[in-house]
This record gives structure tokens, C-alpha cells and sequence, in this order.
């Protein structure tokens, strides 16, 4: 992991803060002063996990650069339980863009603000999967390609969830949704489509790409606060699991994004210009059986016949994951 | 209406208006379990509890902790058996915590460092008897002492420990670490009297002007094995050996030395005979080792040592430098039964270490006293049939150690004050309550056990034992120094975060993090959080994702 482990400690690096870590050591989100950019009151679903992403995101950038930040939103989940009229959640400036021009609104603030010479002022632009790898991709490439001054955060809940499940370029093989039922030969969503968006990404070369996921807080936080001390293009690709779309308790919303983590399925990395430079290791290795069976989307693949055909596939990709970011090894 | 910014239409709102904690069928609370090594130990002692502030580094005030329970920190962090161990969830993660080198460690920390413990000074205090200054008697006494009764101790022995000093061999229990412990509890303004032997407890009683009486005389009388011996052949009694050797006259053993008996008393006199310069030290035991009553750690240690170990047998007879063995077989039962079948087994002395009886020949006059088995028997307040006298250790209880005494102590301590304050002041007041006037506080109700499966053991780092440095066997063997050395400050430190916390917060901010909905509120450094149930949704990620149990779901009502 890039970040600094805490060693010997009662909760080492992983839980949110402690009182036996010092100040620096703990997260934004242990203070008491956070400044809670989405606050109380907001209509996300129980155990939404975009909804505590997008606090840690914005909390960290604010953190970061004194509270100087504007943020820009696509159409989607985060902004229709967020901003139902009169009502508002957010407690930090933010634009509501349409679907899929997220990244340009987050340009045009950029420009703006470098015209008024008020450059200490950042941008964020946050869109979940559907915004960015599907509608949005085209102001976003473009984005990454002028290196405008943003941060472009992806909450990717892998479907189109506030319009009710219905499958996007992020969706995994073999997970059920309102478009790819599980039915036929090949059960859930087809093999060998969808957009792998950290790597696009990397593809333009960009100062800075990461991954992460709302499970790890201390390395979200890194990677955010990391990101804000960049200019240009900036990309951070946010694993935020769903309890509705995925069919899985609201509970286990976090316990999720580890297991996406542990499995390999989900690799948690950081690029810059182009190149891996970190990656944030597995610690005790599991069978993507242990994720997937907590998510009703896979429970075509359990009963009424077990399915160790797709199983086995989906295990075969994680470990791809594990051998092409070196997932294994000492942290 | 209303003066807005250009193309401002509509007046906004917080979301804060909405309070979704209407969406919820189920809430968090947050509850405190009770750790499976307070519910372990037999001293009752809150070890989380100290642990919580040794983690600080707050060393003196985890010491204070651990002394609400335990007036000696630095013997049990030496002799106990330490159940909480055994009971300690992050054995299934790694190892067991190391709970009694950190108390040791704490123990030692508040003689250096000269630590002391506040007296009460309360509006009515008592006159109490305590009879023993074993590790039960010194016990109440300091907890009786503590709440500002007044306590005398009658010791028949010309010094204070009971079997501290005169059972268990110096190289587990320094004696300055002893003493010191027992001198701070003399120093509260506990009254030793030594070498006075209680020959008639009804005399002492009446003559005394007490309220109550504390019997804690132990057992200290060594049962007998029958054992043809011819003439020349030498036995002793294990408890008299570990007596002579705790006063520093070494008994002549020989070269070849057998023990009888299969307890830690058994264990310990093996060992002081190897010490004594024995080459050759047998403990002969009737059953197996699984069957033997010594505890493992004890075993274990021994058996490091080069004791060796013969099961299955017994001792037919005793002649000079030869024991006759027959060798035994276990039944359908466990019990062993004879087989016929004999040997020999060179032996210059014979230590029998078959269990101790207590003296119960001061009690004869005590009208009306429940006894039987050769134990005193009490009720759950720790009181005999006959009113205001208590009794405990071992001359009322089947487990015979140190820990188990010293909360017997503290147990009769709380019964007795309570015993005085609601006038049970039987030698002063002639209309003194009977036993069945005595209304016994209500036990507080127990926590439920904070077990492995109530922990998110993710958040734990993995972190070794610190294993205590051992002296090297040759200078065990040979000399009385302590053979479990402790901890310095760092790994104590180190060993006290290893503490899983279990079933008690310890402020990680988990809930406080993870919440969706902002719905949890930090209260600050000590005060934990509360929860919002306004906004709370009841999704139980916190309950999930809280490391140590400390939070538990409950349905609502309706």
C-alpha cells in the first residue's frame, strides 16, 4: 500500500481513526470537524455506498485544500437523492450537470477560474459508472486529453441503479440487472464487453490515476489528497457498492468492497502518466465464491444449479488482476 | 419575496429537513460486553479495563485499575495460571494476549515507583477480625481496609504470605516482590499480628470486640500416603520441603529424588529438589498427564527443566535408596487400578505431594457451623451458618490458588461491608440482626460474553506475542532466581495494544466513519459517540464494521 502503514497498533492502518494514533496518523473523516460536504438527511438508500464515498472524497479534497473546492455532478443516484427540490445535501458550492457532461462542466469551471485568476480554487467533477463510462466518456477523454485542472471521481456501483438496475459498460460478466437477465446459456451480463475506465484512463497518459474503494478509508483519503496536490487532469475510479442493485444486505456494504478488494476482482492501484507506481496488496486471499454469494446479481450462478463453469471464469479473472498488478506479496 | 442571486428561482432548503431516520425497522445501540478474560478470571478483575489504560501508556492509572480488584499485581503477574489467557479471543487471530507479563509489568512499575492506594474514611467502620495472612486474608483485609474498617490479621506463622511464601518456591515469587506487596498493605494501616495462633476461634471472638470475622486459614496440613517403608528410608512432605526452602535451610534430598503426586505442589517440590542439587528428579503420579491436576504451564516448565515423569504408578513400598513401583492401568472410569506388575526405582528420599487438608480444630466451639469434607461451608455472601463469621480460601473452596483466593477475599470484603453497614455488629450491638435479617446486596447483572464471532477481526493488525525471556536452563537449574523475566516498558506497551478490546469501545471512530448518513456524533477523546436516530437508517453497517462488538442491533418496536 503507498500510504504509510501504521504498525502495532490495536487497529493498525485499517480502522477509521483510534485514539492511540497520533493526529496526522487518523483520517479526515475520525475529526470532529470534518466538514461533512454531504450531510444529514439525504435520501440514498440504507447502506448506500456512494453516499459515503462521495463524504470521503469531497470531505478529503475540502481537507485538502482548505475547503477551496467546487464540485460538478452528472446526472445519477448521488445527485437525485442529494438535491430533491427545495432540499439540498450538500454543504460544499456544486453544479448539477446532465448525465454526461460532468467532465466539461468541471472543465469550464476550471477555465473560469483560471481566467479570474483564482487558481487556489479546485475542481471536482463526479459522475458514477453510467456518467462516465458510458454517456460521459466523450467530454471526459476530451477532458484528459487538454489536461484541464480537475479531478474527475468515478462512484462505480457497476449499473445504472437510480433508473432501476439497468446494466452499464462497468457492469461484471455474469451479474444479473434489469437489462441482462439471468436466463440462456450465458446467465447475466455477456462476456467480454464492458470498459475497463482506470485503464482508458492511464491510456491518456494523464498526470494521475487511482483506484479505490469505500472499504479502505486511510488509502481513499491518501489518494484523494494526493490527487489535489496535482494540477491537470486527474482521475480516481471509486468502488461503491450498491445494497439494491446488488441484492446484497445493507450491512455488508463495506464488507463488500474489502471482499472485491481480497479477491483481486477489483485491483486497487495508483498511476501516474500512464505507469503503475503503486499497488495496494491483497492481504489474506479469498475465493471471488466468498464475494459473490453475498450479492444476489450472482445468485443465478448458486441455484438452482451451481455454475462452477462461470465461477471458475470470474476466479480466472481476478487472478488476471492478481498477476497484472501484482497483487500478492508483502504490503 | 425574497431577495436571489440571478437565476435563482426556487428558495433551497437543507436536506436536514428530512429526517430519514423514519425509514428504519431496526437501531443500533451501543452496548458494553463483558471480555471473556474478565468473565475468566477468578480475581474478577476488569483486565480490559487496565489494559484500556496501559495502552495509553497511562501505567499508573491502568495499576489503579487492576488494584479495585487485586491488592497484589506483581504476584499474580507471577503465579497466577492466568485463565484470561486461556479465555482470550485474540488466541483464534494469533496469540492469547500476554495479560499477566502486563500486569506483572504494572505490579513491579508501582513498587519502583512507590505507589500508593487512598484509605476511605467512612462515617461508621467496623472492627474486623481476619484470620490467616495468606493471599485470601491480605486480600480482604486490603479491601476492607480500603473502605475504612478497621482489620487485624492473626498469622500463626512467624511470617506473612501463607502459601506465597511457604508454597511456592522463590524462583517464581521473589520474596522482596512478596514483601513489598504485603508491606503496602500493612502501610494502609492493616494490623499484622504475627505468630498468633488461633487455637479457639470462639474465645478470640468474644474477647475481641469484632464485628465480623474473615477465616482464612488455608490448608496447609499435607495429606498422608500410607507407604511400607522399611527403616532407612528417607520421606518428607512436599509442603514441609518448600517450607524449610523458602527459610533458606536446605534440606539434605540426596542425588536421586522421587515426588508422589501429580499437582502443582508436586511440580514445585520437583523442581526445589533439582535446585537443591537432586541430579535425577521423578515424579511418580497414578494416572496420566492429561489426568494430572498440576497446571500445563507448570508441566511444561518442569518438564523443561529435565524433571522426569513416571505415569501409571504407584509407590508399593520405600526402602533405602529403592521404591518398589506398581504399575497402574486406567479403568472404563479414569480410575487407575493395579495391574500386578512391579519395579524398582532408585531413590534416596521420597517427597509425597498428595494434596494438603486445612486444620479445622479452632472451629470446634463455633456453635452450630456448617462443615463437612474437611471445608467450611458458606452461602453466596461468603458467610458461614454462624452469623458475621465469613470464611474463604481454601479452607471453603475446591480451587486452590492464589487468584481464586484473593477473590474470594475481595468477595467476602464486599459481603462483610455490607454485612456491617446494614448492622450486622454482632459483638457491639446485642440485638444484631440474624442471618436471615442479613439482606445481601443483589449481584449486578453480568454483561453478556463478548465472544470471537461478535468481533470484526479485519481491523485488528497481526501482531506476535512478546515472548518473555527466559534465563537459560543451566541457571535455572542450579539457582532460586526467577525464571520468567518481564517486560521492559516498550514491549508491556506493545503487549497492551495487542488488547482486542472486546466488547467494549475504544474509541476507533469506525461507527463514526462509516455511517452513510452522518448519523453518528463523536462526543470527544473518552466520551464515545450517540447515535442520531433522526437520520439514522438502521442500515447496521456500523454494528458490522465495528471491530470489537461494542454495538448491537435491536428491532424496533411496532
Amino acid at each position: 500500500m503507498a500510504y504509510r502503514q501504521v504498525k502495532f497498533y490495536q487497529t493498525g492502518s485499517f480502522a477509521v481513526g483510534g485514539r492511540l494514533l497520533d493526529t496526522p496518523e487518523r483520517t479526515v473523516q475520525s475529526g470532529m470537524s470534518r466538514t461533512n460536504a454531504l450531510t444529514l438527511g439525504h435520501r440514498a438508500c440504507q447502506g448506500c455506498g456512494e453516499a459515503l464515498g462521495a463524504r470521503y472524497v469531497l470531505d478529503a479534497a475540502m481537507h485538502a485544500t482548505g475547503n477551496k473546492v467546487i464540485a460538478a455532478n452528472a446526472t445519477g443516484c448521488l445527485e437525485v437523492f442529494t438535491t430533491p427540490y427545495p432540499e439540498t445535501s450538500w454543504q460544499v458550492p456544486w453544479l448539477h450537470s446532465v448525465f454526461g457532461n460532468a467532465a466539461a462542466v468541471g472543465s469550464g469551471i476550471a477555465a473560469a477560474l483560471r481566467a479570474k485568476g483564482q487558481t487556489d480554487i479546485r475542481v471536482v467533477a463526479q459522475a458514477g459508472d453510467g456518467g462516465t463510462v458510458d454517456i460521459g466518456i466523450g467530454c471526459l477523454s476530451g477532458m484528459f486529453e487538454r489536461n484541464d485542472d480537475v479531478l474527475f471521481v468515478c462512484y462505480d456501483n457497476e449499473a445504472y441503479m437510480n433508473t432501476g438496475v439497468q446494466r452499464s459498460g462497468s457492469t461484471p460478466p455474469a451479474a444479473r440487472t434489469a437489462t441482462t437477465e439471468a436466463v440462456g446459456e450465458e446467465p447475466g451480463n455477456p462476456w467480454g464487453q464492458g470498459k475497463d475506465m482506470p485503464r482508458i484512463a492511464m491510456a491518456h497518459e494523464i498526470p494521475y490515476v487511482a483506484t479505490a474503494t469505500v472499504a479502505e478509508l486511510h488509502d481513499l483519503e491518501y489518494k484523494v489528497e494526493k490527487a489535489m496536490e496535482y494540477r491537470g487532469a486527474r482521475y480516481i475510479h471509486i468502488l461503491v457498492p450498491c445494497p439494491l442493485g446488488w441484492g446484497s444486505e445493507p450491512a455488508d456494504t463495506i464488507r463488500l468492497a474489502r471482499l472485491a478488494k481480497e479477491t483481486g476482482i477489483f485491483p486497487v492501484f495508483e498511476a501516474e502518466k500512464g505507469e503503475v507506481v503503486a499497488t495496494s496488496k491483497i492481504r489474506s486471499k479469498v475465493p471471488v465464491e466468498d464475494y459473490l454469494s453475498l450479492q444476489r446479481r450472482y445468485a443465478h450462478l448458486f441455484k438452482p444449479a451451481r455454475r462452477d463453469d462461470v465461477i471458475d471464469a470470474i476466479q480466472d479473472s481476478a487472478d488476471r488482476n492478481i498477476r497484472r498488478f501484482g497483487l500478492l506479496g508483502e504490503a | 419575496m425574497m431577495e436571489r442571486p440571478f437565476a435563482i428561482t426556487l428558495e433551497v432548503g437543507t436536506s436536514r429537513a428530512n429526517k430519514t431516520g423514519g425509514w428504519r425497522t431496526q437501531r443500533p445501540v451501543y452496548v458494553d460486553r463483558l471480555p471473556p478474560c474478565n468473565d475468566a478470571c477468578p480475581a474478577g478483575e476488569n483486565i480490559q479495563g487496565w489494559l484500556y489504560r496501559a495502552e495509553e501508556g497511562d501505567y499508573e492509572g491502568a495499576w489503579r485499575v487492576s488494584m479495585e480488584d487485586n491488592p497484589m499485581p506483581a504476584v499474580m503477574g507471577r503465579v497466577c495460571y492466568h485463565n484470561c489467557e486461556t479465555a482470550c479471543n485474540r488466541a483464534n487471530l494469533d496469540e492469547a494476549v500476554g495479560i499477566n507479563a502486563v500486569e506483572r509489568f504494572l505490579g513491579d512499575r508501582a513498587l519502583t515507583g512507590g505507589w500508593r492506594v487512598e484509605v476511605e474514611q467512612p462515617d461508621l467502620a467496623g472492627r474486623v477480625l481476619v484470620i490467616g495472612a495468606g493471599p485470601s486474608g491480605l486480600s480482604a483485609a486490603y479491601h476492607l481496609r480500603r473502605r475504612g474498617h478497621e482489620v487485624t490479621i492473626y498469622e500463626a506463622s512467624t511470617a506473612s504470605g501463607g502459601m506465597m511464601r511457604f508454597g511456592i518456591p522463590a524462583y517464581r515469587l521473589p520474596r522482596n516482590v512478596l514483601d513489598g506487596e504485603i508491606q503496602r498493605i500493612v502501610d494502609m494501616g492493616v494490623g499484622i499480628e504475627l505468630g498468633h495462633k488461633v487455637c479457639d476461634l470462639m474465645v478470640e471472638m468474644e474477647g475481641g470486640g469484632y464485628d465480623a470475622v474473615y477465616l482464612a486459614t488455608g490448608a496447609e496440613i499435607a495429606r498422608n500416603a500410607y507407604i511400607p517403608a522399611g527403616d532407612s528410608a528417607r520421606i518428607l512432605d512436599a509442603l514441609s520441603l518448600l517450607r524449610t526452602t523458602a527459610g533458606m535451610t536446605y534440606p539434605q534430598l540426596g542425588r536421586s529424588v522421587v515426588v508422589y503426586g501429580g499437582g502443582n505442589t508436586a511440580m514445585d517440590a520437583a523442581r526445589t529438589a533439582k535446585r537443591l542439587g537432586a541430579s535425577e528428579a521423578i515424579v511418580v503420579y497414578r494416572r496420566t498427564r492429561d489426568r494430572m491436576p498440576a497446571h500445563d504451564l507448570e508441566v511444561e516448565e518442569a518438564l523443561e527443566e529435565g524433571i522426569k515423569m513416571r505415569w501409571l504408578s504407584t509407590i508399593k513400598k520405600a526402602g533405602a535408596e529403592k521404591l518398589l513401583l506398581e504399575k497402574m492401568e486406567l479403568d472404563a472410569a479414569g480410575f487407575p487400578q493395579p495391574t500386578g506388575e512391579f519395579e524398582e526405582l532408585e531413590a534416596d528420599s521420597v517427597v509425597l505431594a498428595v494434596g494438603e487438608e486445612a486444620d479445622l480444630s479452632l472451629l470446634q466451639n463455633v456453635p452450630g457451623l456448617d462443615m463437612s469434607g474437611g471445608m467450611v461451608h458458606v452461602d453466596s455472601t461468603m458467610m458461614t451458618s454462624y452469623p458475621g463469621l465469613f470464611a474463604g480460601g481454601d479452607i471453603s473452596q475446591a480451587e486452590r490458588t492464589v487468584t481464586a483466593a484473593i477473590g474470594n477475599g475481595k468477595k467476602a470484603a464486599r459481603h462483610i461491608d455490607l454485612w456491617l453497614k446494614s448492622g450486622g455488629m454482632w459483638a457491639r450491638l446485642p440485638g444484631a440482626p440474624s442471618k436471615e435479617e442479613h439482606q445481601p446486596a443483589p449481584a449486578g447483572e453480568r454483561h453478556r460474553i463478548a465472544g470471537w464471532g461478535d468481533l470484526n477481526t479485519w481491523y485488528y493488525s497481526d501482531a506476535p506475542a512478546t515472548v518473555r525471556p527466559k534465563l537459560d536452563m543451566v541457571r535455572r537449574q542450579s539457582t532460586f532466581d526467577e525464571v520468567v523475566l518481564g517486560l521492559d516498558e516498550d514491549n508491556a506497551l506493545f503487549e497492551a495494544r495487542r488488547c482486542l478490546s472486546c466488547g467494549n469501545c475504544f474509541e476507533c471512530d469506525n461507527c463514526y466513519g462509516v455511517c452513510p448518513d452522518n448519523a453518528v456524533v463523536k462526543l470527544g477523546t473518552g466520551m464515545r459517540y450517540e447515535f442520531d436516530y433522526d437520520y439514522c437508517k438502521g442500515c447496521g453497517i456500523c454494528a458490522a464494521e465495528c471491530p470489537c462488538g461494542a454495538i448491537e442491533m435491536v428491532l424496533e418496536e411496532t
